[in-house]
């Protein structure tokens, strides 16, 4: 029987691996993930998780010690954050490269200096390059439906690739919700047991992780290329069977809210999305012909879902809770980047909530309506950080 | 089955990526695919009559490269052997010289 627990986003990624019967865990603590693995820990030094739970010495080594479970065939999970996953960083791409569907959750984290252990999504997107698909979580059901999602989306045999299923730490991480926590049979029949084509086997002894001299190195990688060009696809697919199966619809790759012939269209990812719904509903109130995008998957990238989603729009405004040095927002330049050539529209990107900092009702609604004023006004500037302490009146007033 | 027939097992004189497995999956022993030998600028000469069969050229070969047969003294493998040398420097009865590759191609 499916039931309904009061869990923080922690425990909901913990019920996520433990309902996709993952085999092996391996991980290293970090505030604020740790509860996710001490959770596990828990379940399987209880029984109720058949799994093998391997204490390394690092993120790196856990990352390692997944690609090894993964070659031999079973199902194998991690979670981390920030500083963790900035040192998981070589084994991220090695799980890529060598097409093993490894599943990890990230609890988004900013990066110090200043040391900082609360939310923005700069350790995230600073992994966006290793082969990993990205899933960004706007609550804590939302977590453990696409722990279970991801598994089946990677293990894919057209697909066989890794995944990070992140949320934000602190206002996911250690927040309860009601979560449901769904029938173990349900999952099951959902996402049968991992059994790849070439495993280590000690009976048939293969290599793996061979050198790939120049004549070959290239031709592997757009083969790696050919599958990640794939993945888009195969989300959307899995969204609707996991909806037919289990009654919920995370989004697939972008969730649209109230998005229909609007002129002004918001995207946010992660926990800001439902605090922006209801900013969303009250500007609409107010007669604001505005709509909400939240960006679900940010590898692979949306492109073809953004041109759709931007037809008729005049303003776009992203607000990136994170800054990437030397070139503004992560999220905004590649919206740029998909409506190239596709749409003449105005886009600005609002730098927002770096480490943690608090985005009320109200400093979304002035955000939004910036957004909106830049319809009569154009563009002021192409990127602008919000809530400033320099200029907090603008924002907080 | 031959060896060539064994290394090939997962794939069989691939000539573009649609034939490749999804990564460098390779049938063990992997190496044999990939005959290193060809980067050697200096080829180890093993002097049979100098060769005393103690293996120590066999232990310090960082290729596994040498093997050593009774009555034959110490073997290079010259498909993997790189010419690092080692194996002369280590050689308790100076049985292996380093020769210019190029006078043997």
């Amino acid at each position: 029987m499916s039931e309904t627990r009061i869990v923080s986003g922690n425990f909901a990624a913990a019920y996520g691996a433990k309902l996709s019967r993952v085999e092996v865990v391996a991980a290293y603590p970090i505030t604020p993930q740790t509860e996710v693995v001490e959770k596990i820990a828990e379940l399987v030094a209880d029984g109720e998780m058949d799994a093998e739970y391997i204490k390394v010495e690092s993120e790196h080594s856990a990352m390692a010690a997944c690609i090894a479970a993964s070659n031999t065939g079973a199902r194998a999970y991690t979670a981390s954050s920030a500083h963790g996953l900035a040192l998981m960083h070589e084994m991220l791409m090695w799980a890529a490269g060598a097409r093993l569907p490894v599943v990890m959750t990230n609890i988004n984290r900013a990066m110090g200096p200043p040391w900082s252990v609360w939310a923005d999504h700069h350790d995230t997107l600073a992994q966006k390059g290793t082969g990993q698909m990205q899933f960004f979580c706007e609550n804590n059901q939302e977590v453990l439906d696409s722990v279970i999602m991801a598994f089946k989306i990677c293990e894919d045999e057209e697909i066989m690739l890794p995944a990070m299923v992140v949320e934000d730490a602190f206002i996911l991480s250690h927040t309860k919700e009601p979560v449901e926590i769904y029938d173990q049979e349900l999952v099951d029949d959902f996402l049968p047991p991992y059994d790849p084509d070439y495993k280590i086997d000690v009976d048939q002894p293969l290599g793996f992780g061979s050198l790939g001299m120049p004549d070959w190195y290239m031709d592997f990688r757009y083969k790696k290329a050919q599958a990640f060009e794939k993945t888009p696809e195969k989300i959307q697919e899995v969204n609707k069977e996991f909806k037919e199966v289990f009654g919920r619809d995370p989004g697939g790759l972008i969730e649209e809210y109230k998005t229909d012939g609007v002129d002004v269209l918001i995207v946010t990812m992660g926990s800001i999305s439902s605090t922006s719904k209801d900013v969303i509903d009250e500007l609409r109130d107010e007669g604001h012909n505005v709509g909400l995008a939240r960006l679900r998957t940010f590898r692979p990238f949306p492109v073809e879902q953004f041109r759709e989603i931007t037809k008729g729009v005049n303003v776009v405004g992203v607000l990136d809770r994170n800054y990437t040095f030397g070139h503004g927002g992560d999220a905004a330049r590649e919206i740029k980047d998909a409506l190239y050539g596709h749409r003449d529209l105005i886009l600005k990107d609002y730098i927002v909530g770096l480490g943690g900092r608090d985005l009320t009702p109200k400093i979304l609604k002035k955000v939004m309506l910036d957004a909106i004023s830049l319809q009569d006004k154009g563009l002021d500037k192409e990127i602008e950080w919000v809530d400033l302490r320099a200029d907090r009146k603008k924002w907080r007033g | 089955m031959s060896e060539e027939e064994d290394i090939f097992r997962i794939v069989k004189d691939p000539k573009d990526h649609t034939d490749l497995p999804r990564t460098e999956i390779t049938d063990c022993p992997s190496h044999l695919m990939n005959k290193t030998g060809s980067w050697r600028t200096l080829r180890p000469i093993v002097d049979k009559e100098k060769c005393i069969e103690c293996g120590i050229c066999w232990k310090f070969c960082p290729d596994v490269s040498i093997e050593v047969k009774e009555g034959e003294g110490a073997v290079v493998d010259y498909d993997f052997c790189k010419g690092c040398g080692i194996c002369a420097k280590e050689c308790p009865v100076d049985a292996i010289d380093m020769e210019k590759e190029a006078d043997y191609v």
